[in-house]
């Protein structure tokens, strides 16, 4: 009975980060444009365009082999499962012992990895520069996530997200300087990974600056869905592991009451709407950087890392 | 066990002179690689049955070769059991390959009688009980692999790659043959048993450690002592490059392993830093060298320097958990440590066999000149890819289980007492982990540059797919690759018996764990389940595309590509390997290799095309061994006055000579 009791919920939360993705990116879009004093599109425009894409023939350019094919699925594929292994309302989900938080991190990193391959394989200059200069953020990005990992997983005694999660609920955490270091870096990353302003422009098209979209240039109709899906999945997971990092108040624990539950939704949305609200207001209010700034700009997330993990060796207490 | 080993490797070894006698037949090559396949594979087997057999003492024997008052003792415990495996395994699949590659040979008799006798060589080292029949086979090892290595010696890049070789392989030996003098001692027992027993003073333990580090070191490639390596690898036939890099390697790695963990005792702390601190710098610099160069086999070769780092990152850790008393953490080390040995000699086997048909079918080594290949070597391809994704440390692959043991790891070790550990640690985990990032981005671009986009040359065009014989060893290299990713507990529990000789403790059996799962502390601390990850992906991706399929649209059009309206029918206009690279070359490398882009315009007007030029240095050659050879060369120009004396001034440097060591004895305590 628990067994189907928690099938249940690892399903419900792998149906629920699939149908919340494209809701908090439609709510992103509409405080920006709000913000910029314009209507912006209506906040289930996403879905709309998740299934018009989905209906279209798809256009293969003629050089595209097989694993341009392949790669949106195993894309969504890596994206999904990462994003289905975050708690979002719920801890202790019936396959969280799978994968914990250095195995999601390296899932992303195997979906960026494929992302990278699709962008050389039609051989065109705009595919090659995107790749090109993925893989240049990811190789600071990367570095700079898993020691904010290792922060985290030296202040919580564990890499597993819900573990972490329960330890960062209990009143033993208080206030530490790498904690505070961590969620600094771990911003900083968020964008970086997922290519927001001001380390690329979702909304670029066209540039000669624009990374992300470079690379999944050549994509249509279902294949760019399944891209567009994943991009979503990847800001909701990076919204709900910080919300479940540094804010994992309401979160239900295993086994807990329908009503506990009913919070733990609740504050779930919450969180996703302040964070998602917060993103709005940052990059309304910030410029795009030039390319060989962001180094400069994940470098120091790195550090801050870094520091992180070298403070909590030297003492138990920070 | 020991005398079947024993046998295997004769066999071997009376091989070489029948390839002789068989020249360069077609038929001398499918002799020699099918025998080399059988024998290699039967070792294999016995490796095995030792492995998970190994309740019995380590049985023994000694034949009345070499030194005659000692003997040559041979003997397989554990931890030659698991390097027998990992060498007779490559060696195996190397074999099949080379079945349908040497084919291509166009000297085989160069290659034919060296291959046999390098196996064994290899072979020899990890059976040898005492020092005198260790250094042989390392020595005969390191001479057959020079063989090979100039086999092709009408290039002339080859022939100097084989003297760098030469040279660092005899200055590695000679840290041998010291680190086992000092072992030994006084009394001079060379046999292992007797060094065990011998607990030499702290001082004399950590300069036998240093002498190890530098001299297995040097063959293993860790930096400083790579320089000879990525010249090397390549140079050699590609099966032979495989085998270079990814056993010849491991065999350095287990003479480390044997010298430091089973003969030396107790480590003190502070020598954990050096083997973290060479580990970690040889990671990070090994994967930006070869994000830094362009051809194929260069770029595996300086990958595999790369790995050998993170190898000896994770010995460094047991190390310095060994040192604290600290067993489990030091098996996890450990184990992390051995498996990442295994793997990384799985995927780069299979890489360096993916490059090799790449040769065999382009004649190109060079990925500026290559490109599209997956449309006329699909299979190929495939394999290549998983290789790649293996090596790139990303699930559900076997690498990277052995870094998230690592990681693991490493998160055990702010429990180290010492302070020096408390800062180095975390700045080896920094390196690791850039480093594994990096790895990510080279294999991009390893791949995508030379299987991916479209065909940069004529050769790459004509390119046909490979032969069955070559294929077949790398598809099952990549099986591998996967089962070694998705049932990492066999794995881990294979090399319970290996961690208790090296830490005197092992990891939690693995396989009991429910949904066979990996957990390396407790659950609620961390758990890893390659399995399970491998079929939600899977699922979730063929769900999605039924889904989409059926429901949506399953249409499809060809059409030219959009490239934002300005598509170019010319090549060359697409991204190139060093295009690619040029990011990461701004951001690492303009402080590490000092790497300049020098821009030429022509002036308005001219129709000169305009140039980009780009200079990279090699801090380690130009500050290290440029220094030395200079010496060297200086050196050997004043002595050569020696050669020219007169009979009188000979007689005069002899005496003087004489005087001089009576002298010299007389004043010595």
């Amino acid at each position: 009975m628990a067994l189907i009791h928690d099938l249940i919920f690892q399903g419900g939360q792998m149906l629920l980060v699939l149908l919340l993705a494209p809701l908090l990116t439609g709510f992103v879009r509409k405080v920006k444009a709000r913000l910029l004093r314009r209507q912006g599109p209506p906040l289930l425009q996403p879905y709309r365009d998740l299934v018009r894409l989905m209906r279209k023939d798809v256009v293969l350019a003629e050089s595209a082999s097989w694993l341009f094919r392949v790669i949106p699925y195993v894309v969504f594929a890596g994206t999904w499962v990462a994003a289905s292994l975050v708690p979002t309302f719920r801890s202790g989900l019936l396959f969280s012992w799978t994968a914990d938080l250095i195995a999601i991190i390296a899932l992303i990193g195997s979906a960026r990895f494929f992302l990278a391959l699709a962008g050389l394989d039609v051989g065109t200059s705009f595919g090659g520069i995107g790749s090109s200069r993925e893989m240049m953020i990811a190789s600071l990005a990367e570095p700079a996530m898993l020691m904010i990992v290792f922060a985290i997983a030296l202040i919580a005694g564990s890499t597993q997200l819900s573990t972490m999660a329960a330890f960062m609920n209990s009143p033993e955490v208080g206030l530490r300087v790498s904690l505070g270091l961590g969620l600094v870096a771990l911003i900083i990353v968020a964008i970086a990974e997922n290519a927001r302003v001001p380390v690329d422009n979702p909304a670029t098209h066209l540039e000669l600056t624009m990374v992300h979209e470079a690379m999944v240039l050549e994509y249509s109709g279902r294949h760019l869905a399944l891209i567009e899906m994943s991009a979503f999945l990847k800001l909701l997971l990076y919204v709900s592991l910080i919300a479940c990092l540094f804010t994992p108040w309401g979160i239900a624990p295993a086994g807990a009451a329908p009503q506990s539950l009913i919070v733990g939704v609740a504050t779930y949305l919450g969180k996703l709407a302040v964070c998602g609200f917060l993103l709005a207001l940052f990059e309304t209010a910030i410029a795009k950087m030039r390319v060989f700034r962001v180094p400069e700009f994940l470098g120091a997330a790195l550090m801050l890392a870094l520091l992180a993990t070298l403070l909590r060796f030297v003492s138990r207490s920070f | 066990m020991v005398v079947y080993a024993l046998f295997g490797v004769l066999a071997l070894v009376v091989l070489a002179p029948i390839a002789i006698a068989l020249g360069g037949s077609s038929q001398a090559t499918n002799t020699v690689y099918g025998a080399s396949l059988i024998v290699t594979l039967a070792l294999f087997v016995i490796a095995v049955l030792t492995l998970f057999g190994h309740s019995e003492p380590p049985p023994a024997i000694t034949l009345p070769l070499g030194l005659p008052w000692l003997g040559a003792h041979f003997r397989i415990d554990a931890l030659s059991a698991f390097f027998l495996a990992v060498i007779n395994l490559g060696g195996a699949a190397a074999s099949l390959f080379a079945l349908g590659y040497g084919r291509h040979e166009a000297f085989p008799g160069r290659v034919l009688p060296f291959y046999p006798a390098y196996l064994a060589g290899m072979n020899l080292v990890v059976l040898a009980g005492d020092a005198f029949s260790f250094l042989v086979s390392w020595e005969f090892m390191s001479l057959s692999s020079w063989a090979l290595v100039i086999s092709h010696h009408e290039e002339r890049e080859n022939l100097r790659a084989g003297y760098v070789y030469l040279l660092m392989a005899s200055f590695g030996t000679l840290a041998l043959l010291f680190a086992f003098g000092l072992l030994a001692g006084a009394s001079g027992d060379y046999t292992f048993e007797a060094m065990r027993a011998a607990h030499p003073s702290a001082g004399l333990a950590a300069l036998v450690l240093v002498l190890a580090l530098t001299g297995a070191g040097s063959k293993a490639g860790v930096v400083p002592l790579h320089a000879w390596l990525p010249l090397a690898h390549p140079a050699a036939p590609s099966h032979v490059s495989g085998l270079m890099s990814g056993v010849m390697t491991k065999v350095a790695v287990y003479g480390f392993v044997r010298i430091v963990f089973d003969l030396l005792g107790t480590p003190d702390w502070w020598w954990s830093l050096i083997v973290l601190f060479v580990g970690g710098t040889t990671a990070a610099l090994g994967v930006l060298y070869a994000l830094m160069q362009n051809d194929l086999k260069r770029v595996l070769a300086y990958s595999t320097i790369e790995n050998i780092g993170i190898v000896f990152a994770a010995l460094g850790l047991a190390l310095a958990f060994k040192a604290s008393g600290m067993t489990f953490p030091a098996a996890l080390a450990f184990t992390a440590a051995l498996l990442h040995v295994f793997n990384h000699s799985l995927f780069k086997n299979l890489l360096f066999c993916g490059a090799g048909a790449v040769l065999v079918a382009t004649g190109e080594r060079d990925m500026e000149k290559l490109g599209g290949l997956i449309h006329r070597m699909p299979q190929t391809a495939f394999v290549f890819l998983i290789g790649a994704t293996a090596i790139s440390a990303l699930p559900p692959l076997n690498g990277f289980v052995s870094e998230w043991l690592t990681f693991q790891a490493i998160l055990l070790s702010p429990q180290l007492p010492s302070w020096g550990l408390k800062l180095m640690v975390p700045a080896v985990g920094a390196l690791l982990a850039l480093s594994a990032a990096l790895a990510g981005a080279c294999f991009v671009r390893a791949f995508g540059i030379s299987f991916l986009g479209r065909p940069r040359t004529q050769a790459a065009i004509d390119a046909r797919e490979t032969d069955a014989n070559s294929l077949g060893a790398m598809f099952v290299l990549a099986a591998l690759c996967l089962v070694a990713g998705v049932l990492p507990g066999l794995f881990i529990d294979a090399l319970a018996p290996v961690a208790e000789i090296g830490v005197g403790g092992h990891m939690p059996v693995q396989t009991s764990v429910e949904w066979l799962s990996i957990v390396p502390i407790a659950e609620s601390r961390s758990s890893y389940n390659g399995l399970l990850v491998f079929v939600f992906m899977v699922t979730s991706g063929v769900l999605a595309a039924f889904a989409i399929h059926r429901l949506a649209s399953d249409r499809l059009r060809r059409s030219a590509a959009w490239d934002c309206g300005y598509p170019d029918p010319n090549p060359l206009t697409q991204y190139s390997a060093s295009s690619f690279a040029q990011p990461i070359r701004r951001v690492f490398g303009t402080l590490l290799f000092g790497a300049r882009e020098i821009g030429e315009m022509p002036p308005p007007s001219s129709t000169r095309p305009a140039r980009l030029t780009v200079r990279i240095h090699d801090p380690i050659w130009d500050t290290l061994y440029a220094p030395i050879s200079g010496f060297i060369d200086y050196a050997t120009d004043r002595l050569n006055v020696l050669q020219f004396l007169t009979i009188r001034r000979y007689l005069t440097l002899v005496f003087v000579a004489l005087v001089v060591l009576l002298l010299v004895l007389a004043i010595w305590p």
